[in-house]
């Protein structure tokens, strides 16, 4: 699959064009660009930390990596879901400041792989809701069907990771 | 063909940053000029000079040049190991040191102080050179003017050049060295006469070898070239044959001669920006470097390990191949997969101990630069001092070597500076005049131990203590016994004012080396006794990496728990528990009233209950700070590999990382000092 996406991205047909990876959080479809997508795993119970918002859920080994996994739903303020043997998790990799991180986020299911131009995106509308926009990247219409699209780097970046941060600066070296 | 030479060149680095430690060493423990103690050091230099040239570094092997000279007329007992060389050699090697860092981060070494130690090394070397009937100056000198100017050390102008009669051995060619080259070399510093004499050809062609060599040279070379270049022409052949260097009869040629091209050994440093890199006796050696040197022994058990690892694998998979084929041998089969799985984990075991052990450096590389430390600053101070190393050979991980290496020579200056006395007050106090101070390491336990003793003035508690009350440190009821006094010199505000160090004689930033030590997972400790010396005593991990594990049970979760910081663990009795302002519970353990956590609560993953009857508890104690952690089970003792929650997140306050544990799931380390604050409700979000 990998392969397929750099392919087509060379593509001069495909030229310009992102390709998104979309997802389903309660019907609704959000994408991330397919490049930062590391792999998508089933949904393991992972181990709580101390103090963290709701939305992080814990940290799992993935080959003697600790990942931090972020269940989206509660990130945006949706109804929790049950987590069962078709939730996944998409593996990215988020980059802030030259630091690469890795980072699962739970979703209720992976759908679809488009090419979007960045002339087909149109600006995210003022949502005036305690949820930010600046992570939204635009949104594309698919065959009637709207998609968020998501930047990651915003959206699980030093915000959401420092957000306790003040408690770290206390803590030993 | 073109070889990649930049390899070969961190070699040279690496091995001449070894060469300067010996040297050094070497040069600290030359007492009186033992010859074979010299002939190392000249060695070192010499190897140096030959790796510089060889990589273009054309600086440092001129630098080299005079270093080697006034050596190799030291081991020939042309000059003498006077006190005053022995330190002249001693900035010559630091000069070595800066510039062989130059050469390596691209900076430049300090030109000024490059220039002013080869001065002085040349001046040494012309005190010298009349007595010891080194090359001279043509005693005649002829032409007045140059008589003048005359100095075989390389400066100046030389005669008006040199006859050089050069008659090889039969065996030159043979030694891969050719009679040509060396004589474009010789071109390049001056105008070259050749005159060849072929007087030893022989007669018949049955007796002409051609691989032998049979001519020999008379040349003239005339222009400013120094003795010891012409020498180090023919450096790599004076043991193959008959060489005589003569000045020219001087000989109204046209003085000026400038037209060669300006040879190296000239005396002018090379100009170049003043970008110091300087790396003297100190810290600038303590940066961490990114590669190591690996005794082949380790890599040797390592490869014999993952052989040992590919046998057990074969072995696993025909199991499994077998129990394909023919199900009905099952129970057999399943012993020997019992038996299989066994030699995996110990292949796997040792595999880890022996990959960890690869990381193991001996303490001996931060050691060895205290003797030159030592002898630089009692110098300095006029105290006379003796250093002695113990247990230089005590391996220790390599990061934290590395971060080792300031607070150390912080300690050692301490005591140098402030603990030994001057040797009038030493005597006037009945002790020998040369102090005492030990520099020893070993393991114990888990850890490595550091220890720096000196037999100096001691410290008085006392004043200390009064110190501390003024400073506001200590509560004016406050009651501390000797030891904990003591401790306070590690305390940031006391130890930073001057008058205590005045006072007490130590102080000035021991907060900071006690940081640092924390930092690395270690601690530190100071006794003393007015009067007989100090003792500091730094407990440091073997490695950052692994650590002695309990698991235990809280909750749904495991926690593992870093073994060293376990007081005991204990079922509760119900008369012990007590109870501060309604909600704080208090364990009684003998003396000592112990805060009671309930880390389920504390980490947010539970409501606060009520303490059980009979509960499980686990005193835990860091930073001089003990808790008692509530845990529902304790599970079994392991070694944990500590992975950091950073990379992909952030610091997580009362864990100090995350480990994987045999099932693939992650468990928390938890961080007993940082439970302990937050407990003390310093952290006031976890309330």
């Amino acid at each position: 699959m990998a392969n397929d996406a750099t392919q087509s991205i060379h593509d001069p047909a495909t030229a310009g064009q992102d390709q998104y990876l979309t997802f389903i959080l309660a019907e609704e479809e959000y994408g991330v660009d397919i490049l930062r997508v590391q792999e998508i795993k089933g949904w393991e119970r992972p181990t709580p930390l101390p103090n963290t918002p709701d939305y992080i859920r814990g940290v799992i080994n993935v080959r003697g990596m600790i990942v931090p996994i972020i269940d989206m739903r509660l990130r945006f303020g949706m109804e929790p879901m049950e987590y069962g043997p078709t939730t996944v998790v998409i593996m990215l990799r988020v980059i802030n400041d030259d630091r690469e991180r890795v980072m699962g986020v739970v979703v209720d299911a992976v759908s679809e792989v488009y090419s979007i131009g960045a002339d087909d995106l149109q600006p995210a509308p003022d949502f005036s809701t305690r949820i930010g926009i600046d992570f939204v990247r635009g949104l594309a219409t698919v065959d009637e069907k709207m998609i968020l699209m998501l930047d990651i780097d915003t959206l699980l970046g030093p915000g959401l990771i420092a957000s306790e941060d003040a408690i770290a600066e206390g803590a030993p070296a | 063909m073109s070889i990649d030479m930049a390899q070969f060149v961190d070699a040279f680095l690496e091995e001449s940053f070894e060469g300067l430690e010996r040297m050094e060493t070497e040069l600290l423990a030359l007492d009186g000029g033992d010859p074979e103690t010299l002939n190392t050091i000249f060695r070192c230099a010499h190897s140096i000079k030959g790796g510089a040239g060889t990589f273009g570094f054309g600086a440092i092997s001129e630098f080299t040049h005079g270093v080697e000279t006034l050596l190799d007329r030291m081991r020939n007992g042309e000059q003498e190991a006077a006190p005053e060389t022995v330190n002249l050699l001693l900035r010559a090697v630091d000069i070595l040191r800066a510039q062989l860092h130059a050469a390596r981060d691209g900076g430049e070494a300090d030109a000024a102080e490059v220039a002013e130690v080869r001065t002085l090394i040349e001046a040494h070397l012309d005190d010298a050179a009349p007595a010891a009937g080194v090359p001279n100056a043509p005693a005649n000198g002829g032409s007045g003017g140059d008589t003048a100017s005359d100095s075989s050390g390389g400066g100046g102008n030389g005669p008006r050049g040199w006859r050089i009669q050069f008659r090889p051995h039969a065996d030159l060619m043979r030694t891969g060295n050719d009679p040509l080259r060396m004589f474009e070399v010789l071109e390049e510093l001056g105008r070259l006469t050749v005159h060849c004499e072929t007087d030893r050809l022989p007669d018949s062609a049955e007796a002409f070898d051609p691989e032998d060599c049979y001519l020999a040279w008379t040349l003239e070379l005339e222009g400013d070239a120094t003795r010891d270049q012409i020498e180090e022409v023919f450096e790599w052949v004076e043991d193959e044959c008959d060489l005589v260097i003569d000045p020219l009869e001087a000989a109204p040629v046209a003085p000026d001669e400038s037209s060669a091209p300006e040879p190296g050994a000239d005396g002018a440093t090379p100009a170049r920006p003043e970008t110091a890199a300087k790396g003297s006796g100190g810290s600038a050696r303590g940066a961490e470097s990114s590669s190591m040197r690996v005794n082949t022994g380790k890599i040797d058990a390592l490869i014999d390990m993952v052989g040992e690892l590919v046998i057990t694998q074969s072995m696993l998979t025909d199991i499994s191949e077998q129990l394909e084929e023919d199900p009905s041998q099952m129970e057999a089969q399943i012993e020997r997969l019992r038996t299989g799985l066994a030699e995996l984990e110990r292949n796997t075991r040792e595999l880890q101990e022996s990959v960890m052990s690869i990381r193991m450096v001996p303490i001996a590389q931060v050691f060895n630069r205290f003797p030159r430390l030592v002898h630089d600053i009692s110098a300095q101070l006029g105290k006379q001092i003796e250093l002695t190393l113990k247990g230089e050979a005590t391996e220790i991980d390599k990061t934290v070597m590395e971060h080792l290496g300031d607070p150390l020579v912080h300690l050692v200056r301490n005591a140098v500076d402030h603990g030994i006395e001057l040797p009038e007050a030493r005597a006037a106090a009945g002790k020998p005049e040369t102090g005492q101070v030990t520099l020893e390491a070993f393991h114990r336990g888990g850890n490595v131990v550091i220890e720096i003793r000196d037999d100096g003035k001691g410290m008085d508690a006392d004043r200390i203590l009064a110190k501390a009350r003024d400073a506001g440190i200590v509560g004016p009821n406050q009651q501390l016994d000797r030891h904990e006094t003591l401790q306070l010199v590690f305390e940031p505000g006391l130890s930073t004012a001057d008058q205590v160090s005045d006072l007490s004689g130590r102080g000035v930033g021991m907060d900071v080396v006690k940081k640092n030590i924390r930092g690395l997972g270690g601690n530190v400790e100071l006794e003393s006794e007015p009067g007989k010396g100090s003792r500091l005593t730094i407990r440091l991990p073997l490695t950052l990496s692994i650590m002695d594990g309990q698991l235990l049970k809280i909750g749904d979760e495991t926690f593992v728990i870093p073994l060293i910081a376990i007081v005991e663990s204990l079922q509760t009795l119900p008369e012990s528990v007590k109870q501060a302002f309604g909600k704080l519970p208090l364990y009684r353990l003998r003396d000592e009233y112990i805060p009671i956590v309930d880390l389920a609560a504390m980490f947010g993953r539970a409501e606060p209950s009520p303490l059980p009857e009979q509960a499980l508890l686990v005193v835990a104690e860091a930073d001089d700070q003990r808790v008692a952690l509530r845990v529902d089970d304790l599970l079994g003792q392991q070694q944990v590999v500590i992975k950091t929650l950073e990379t992909n997140f952030r610091k997580v306050p009362g864990t100090a990382g995350a480990t994987i544990l045999g099932d693939g799931q992650v468990a928390l380390i938890l961080d007993v000092a940082g439970i302990a604050r937050m407990a003390a409700g310093r952290d006031t979000r976890a309330a």
